[in-house]
This record gives structure tokens, C-alpha cells and sequence, in this order.
């Protein structure tokens, strides 16, 4: 075991609570869907490509989608569905490109298939759009080294995780999530950073990614 | 009186260290709520048990009552059925008795709150006394699709507010304030939800005469048309034709909601000459309502309309399984197939009963999804965290607060 480097900086692990808006806009049909994503705002965008993250923490792997799942589930466009499923999100640095890659998405489906935009929901089952308001807290735990990082990892809030991982990079606008940036930076850990950098957290469960982080990190700790 | 730190065990510590650090910056912030009835009902029911939370969290929390005689109560239940999408005759006299005694309460009730927080339409106009206080409007009603007259009478006051909390997206419409989504939420310490003896929940059977001698179904709902009673009645009878079990329908009536006793005396003749069922008209009785989920083999909730349905996560919470409609925020609760039944008719909801009857290991499965689904959405201590983001949310429009 090697002996364990004292950071630059200290990581503070923040908490992230979330207050969901509701914006009064509602689509029946995909030309509808696709005209209102083009109008409302970034943080609304976030909130249908990263909400059911949240839901699911720790039953299942869904895919964060809400369009997704309202083309497949209420409208029956399976094809169209999986399209949006498959869409990597990690790829994507801003929500911006995310936004045009969806509706480029949506609208190539409905010049294939014309007939899609006869296909309406019905009534209590439309598209409701929101949007999510972040809130973030500081919180007591802070991190000097690999070892306490690790143990912090273990019992802190999932919304935490979520927050350091999902939002700092996308919603913020980072280069890369929170915890690379530390470990790369302030403990010069290159291989560490770049190896939790690059395995995709959207196809997990929160409890997973936490777990996958740790293992990543005593792996490390052991070297 | 229960304290927040009761709740660790159930939701872990960090929720509540959470709560805590929230609660930091509302420190001394007075909180008046205020609705129409101090018993009876969810909205009650609710209040009881956030105001103490609250107040161990460091909020100032209130709870005020308007005042109402037997007419505005009228008025309010027609204004109810009408918001719910109901036909109703609702005259220029009906809105003159709201006003009127509107006027009375906008005179006599002190809104003192730093937050005035009004629950539902009742006490809607108090919002002419806004000052520079906020003002929080909380609709627990379906409002997905009203009466327009209604609507338009109410929007009137509803757009002077600072927002409006609505309990399931579909309820959200068009509006020039901010709109917020809060569910609400059951409490697993309180006496409607907490764990039970077996010999508490016998006792309370024997109370009722009622024998666990074949399976039994129940609805625990107030006596009032959009919970459908009389639906129930005919999907257990559906029900009954292939499967020996008991009907079980119990629940009290609200001081705000004078239509009850009709209701209940339509249900008692329905159910005449039947053994089977049993009408329980129940006092304000939680630790009973509790033994009741506790000793069905299926719950169902098969309303018309449904504010929330907090009766689907009072018995998904006891991992009952459960067959409810497909309204208001019951989809929010039940993931059909997966934590419960949707159901959009009778015949779909004896359909369903009849399959949890039969397959007592897939209701075994849906009941606890459902319990874990509940413990991550629907309990008292989420309810709380939301309601303090909103109050911070007031002073803080950006989309991105750092606090």
C-alpha cells in the first residue's frame, strides 16, 4: 500500500436539493413536444434528461429520459423511444448541444414517419414540462486525502454524489465532474481522475455508481 | 411528541441532516398556514404533524383556521365537485355566500405570517390583505381539468399570489406566477401508519365484528362521491361471483364537507342484506384506520377524482397490495404492475382484485416496490424538505441557489 498524498485543497462535499417548477406547458402530440423543447429553458431540458436518475436511486437502471419514456410508454413510438434512450449524454459538455441532438432526433423521426404526428395522448397523459431548482448546501464533511474521501463516500447523502457527478458537470458547465477535478488536481492522481472520469454513470444506479467509486478508490488506496 | 431524530431509522441520517441545514436558514421565520378545517380530511391530517416538525427545525410554523358557517361550506364542497371536472349549478348567490363570508374573515383573521401559506380554495381570498409579506397558494385539489366558471372565478385571486404548489404535474395550467410540484405525504411514526401488535389489529376487528375468515378488501376513504363508493360496492360484487371474501368500507366525514351523511346513506343501502360488507362509519380514528390496512389482503382506491390519494401510500407503506384508479396523483404512487394495480373502471377494478386474490406472491412483490417507493418519495420527512426549498425559493428566483 502506498503511502497516501495530503491534497492541495480540501474536498467539501456539498448536498444538492432539488424544488421542482412546474412551467404550465404540456404537449399531446410530437410536433408539439419538439416545438415546446425548443423554447423552454436549459434548466428544463436538465430536469426530463436527469429527473428519473433520482427516482430510481436504488431499484433500477432506467434510462434518465423523460421524453423517452413518454414517446415509448404513452405515444407507442418504440422506435423513436429507443433513439432518445440510446442518447449518450456524457458526450455532450452543454445543455445546449443535448437540447439539438434531441429535437434533430424528434424531427428526423417525424419526416421518416409522417404518421407520427397523428398519434395524440390522451387526456391526463399529455407531456407536463418542468424544470428543476438546484439547491446547494455545504456540508460538514471534508476530505484531505484518498482514505477519508473514501470513507466520506460510504455514508454521505446520494444527493450528494449525484450532485458532484451529474450536476457539477453538465448543469455547471465543468470540464469534467467534481471529484476528478479534486483528485486530478489537488492529490495529482492523473490515472484515478481519468478512470472515474470515463465510465458512464448514466446506465447506473446512484447506490451503484457509489459503490463503483469506492471500489475505483480502495483499488487505488491498495496499488 | 415525535422528533425528527425518530425518523433516522427510517430514512437515515444525512435526510435529516439535510433537513436540519435547511432549517439553519429559516431560523425564526414565521410560517402561518392557514385552511378551513382543524380535523377531518388530509390537509388537516397533514398540518398536524408538519407544524411540530417545523418548529424543531427552528420555523416559526403557525396554523390558523378560517371561520364558516353551513352555507360557505355549501359552497366550497360545490366549488370542490366543480374544480374536479363535475357538473354543477353553481349561481351568482353561491358566489356572493363565498364572498360575503370571505369579507368576514379577510376582517377578522390576523395574516401576520413573514409566509402566509393558504391551503385550498376555502380560504382564497384572504389573499386581498397581502402586504409585503409572501403569500403561497396550496391547491390539494385535482385541477386537471375544472369547470372554466369556477376556475376563472379563482384564477382571479390565485394570480396575486407570489406561486402556487399543485400536488401532480397534470394539475399544473397556464398561469403568470411561479407553479411548484410538492406531493404530499403520509407519516410512518404517526398512528395511522406506525407498525401494529397482531393483537391491536384483532382487537379492532373484533370491535367491528368482522372474522378473518376469507380475504378482505377495503377502501378507507371519506364518504364522498369522487372516491366512488358505489363503485366499489359493484367491483367487490364482480369479485365476490368467483372468490368467498369481505367488503370493508370505512372512513369518516370532514367539518368542511356536508355532503357526507348522504353519501354514506346511499352506500348503507347499496350494501343491505349483504353480510359481507361491512360500512364502518369511523370516529376520527387513526390507530383504527391503521388495523383496518393492516388486515386486508387487497386495498383499493378507485376514485373518480383524487387530490393525491394519500390512502394508496398509507397502505403501499403497510406493503399492502393495491388497486387504484388511474387519477389525480395516484399514478405518481403506483408504477402499474410494478408497486400496485391501475385501474380505469369497475369491471378493470374486479379484474384486478381478483388477480391479487389468486396470486398472492406477485401482490406479496407489488406491495414492497411499493414500500420502497414510498419511503423515497412519499414521506413526511420529503414533504418537509420541499416545503422549506419553497420557503427559501421566495427569496431566491435563480434556478441554480447556492446557499
Amino acid at each position: 500500500m502506498r503511502e497516501l498524498i495530503k491534497a492541495k485543497e480540501p474536498f467539501r462535499f456539498c448536498s444538492r436539493l432539488h424544488l421542482w417548477e412546474l412551467m404550465g406547458l404540456r404537449a399531446s402530440t410530437l410536433g408539439q413536444l419538439s416545438s415546446l423543447i425548443k423554447k423552454v429553458p436549459d434548466s428544463s431540458i436538465y430536469h426530463h434528461t436527469h429527473r428519473l436518475l433520482q427516482l430510481h436511486q436504488s431499484l433500477s437502471a432506467e434510462p434518465p429520459n423523460d421524453f423517452a419514456y413518454w414517446v415509448t410508454d404513452i405515444l407507442g413510438e418504440e422506435d423513436l423511444g429507443e433513439k432518445l434512450y440510446s442518447i449518450d449524454t456524457m458526450q455532450y459538455q452543454n445543455i445546449h448541444d443535448l437540447r439539438d441532438r434531441i429535437i434533430a432526433i424528434i424531427d428526423g423521426h417525424l419526416q421518416e414517419k409522417p404518421l407520427s404526428k397523428f398519434r395524440v395522448a390522451r387526456l391526463g397523459e399529455e407531456f407536463y414540462f418542468m424544470k428543476s431548482i438546484s439547491f446547494i448546501l455545504p456540508t460538514e464533511y471534508v476530505a484531505n486525502d484518498l482514505q477519508e474521501f473514501r470513507d466520506i463516500l460510504k455514508q454521505i447523502a446520494i444527493d450528494s454524489i449525484y450532485f458532484h457527478i451529474f450536476e457539477a458537470k453538465l448543469r455547471l458547465g465543468k470540464k469534467t465532474n467534481d471529484f476528478s477535478y479534486w483528485i486530478e488536481n489537488s492529490l495529482g492522481d492523473k490515472k484515478l481522475a481519468q478512470e472515474i472520469s470515463e465510465f458512464d454513470p448514466y446506465t447506473r444506479t446512484l447506490e451503484d455508481l457509489r459503490r463503483t467509486i469506492i471500489r475505483l478508490i480502495e483499488r487505488r488506496i491498495a496499488a | 411528541m415525535v422528533s425528527l431524530n425518530e425518523y433516522v431509522p427510517i430514512v437515515g441520517q444525512s435526510i435529516i441532516n439535510d433537513l436540519r441545514l435547511l432549517g439553519e436558514r429559516l431560523k425564526g421565520r414565521v410560517v402561518q398556514n392557514i385552511n378551513s378545517t382543524p380535523v377531518g380530511g388530509g390537509v388537516a391530517e397533514m398540518l398536524s404533524r408538519l407544524v411540530p416538525l417545523f418548529k424543531e427545525l427552528g420555523i416559526d410554523a403557525r396554523w390558523d383556521v378560517i371561520k364558516g358557517g353551513e352555507q360557505f361550506f355549501e359552497v366550497t364542497k360545490k366549488f370542490h365537485n366543480a374544480l374536479h371536472g363535475r357538473a354543477e349549478d353553481i349561481r351568482r348567490a353561491d358566489f356572493e355566500i363565498f364572498m360575503k363570508t370571505s369579507e368576514e374573515n379577510i376582517k377578522n383573521v390576523d395574516t401576520y405570517g413573514d409566509i402566509v401559506f393558504i391551503h385550498d380554495p376555502q380560504p382564497i381570498a384572504l389573499i386581498k390583505k397581502k402586504s409585503k409579506n409572501k403569500w403561497l397558494w396550496r391547491c390539494h385539489i385535482d385541477v386537471s381539468d375544472p369547470g372554466e366558471r369556477i376556475w376563472s372565478f379563482l384564477k382571479d385571486f390565485i394570480v396575486r399570489y407570489d406561486a402556487a404548489v399543485f400536488s401532480a404535474p397534470s394539475f399544473s395550467r397556464k398561469l403568470p406566477i411561479k407553479q411548484f410540484l410538492i406531493a404530499p405525504s403520509i407519516d410512518p411514526l404517526s398512528d395511522k401508519n406506525k407498525e401494529l401488535p397482531e393483537e391491536d389489529i384483532e382487537a379492532v376487528l373484533k370491535k367491528y365484528n368482522i372474522e378473518r375468515d376469507k380475504p378482505i378488501i377495503t377502501q378507507i376513504s371519506r364518504f364522498d362521491r369522487l372516491k366512488d363508493p358505489l363503485g366499489v360496492i359493484e367491483a367487490y360484487l364482480l369479485v365476490k361471483k368467483y372468490i368467498d371474501c369481505q367488503l370493508i368500507l370505512a372512513g369518516g366525514t370532514a367539518a368542511d364537507d356536508p355532503e357526507g351523511l348522504q353519501v354514506l346513506a346511499a352506500v348503507q343501502e347499496k350494501a343491505k342484506n349483504n353480510k359481507d360488507i361491512h360500512i364502518l362509519l369511523l370516529p376520527q380514528s387513526d390507530l383504527e384506520v391503521n388495523a383496518l390496512q393492516r388486515a386486508s389482503d387487497v386495498i383499493v382506491q378507485k376514485s373518480i377524482r383524487e387530490g393525491f390519494g394519500l390512502t394508496v401510500a398509507e397502505a403501499l407503506w403497510k406493503e399492502k397490495p393495491v388497486v387504484a384508479s388511474h387519477v389525480g396523483g395516484i399514478p405518481m404512487q403506483i408504477e402499474h404492475k410494478y408497486s400496485g394495480l391501475l385501474c380505469r373502471s369497475i369491471e378493470g377494478a374486479a379484474f384486478s382484485i381478483k388477480q391479487l386474490l389468486n396470486s398472492p406472491g406477485y401482490a406479496k412483490k407489488l406491495g414492497a416496490n411499493g414500500k420502497e417507493h414510498i419511503k423515497n418519495e412519499f414521506l413526511i420527512t420529503r414533504h418537509l424538505r420541499d416545503y422549506m426549498l419553497l420557503f427559501l425559493s421566495l427569496d431566491h428566483p435563480e434556478d441554480v441557489v447556492y446557499l
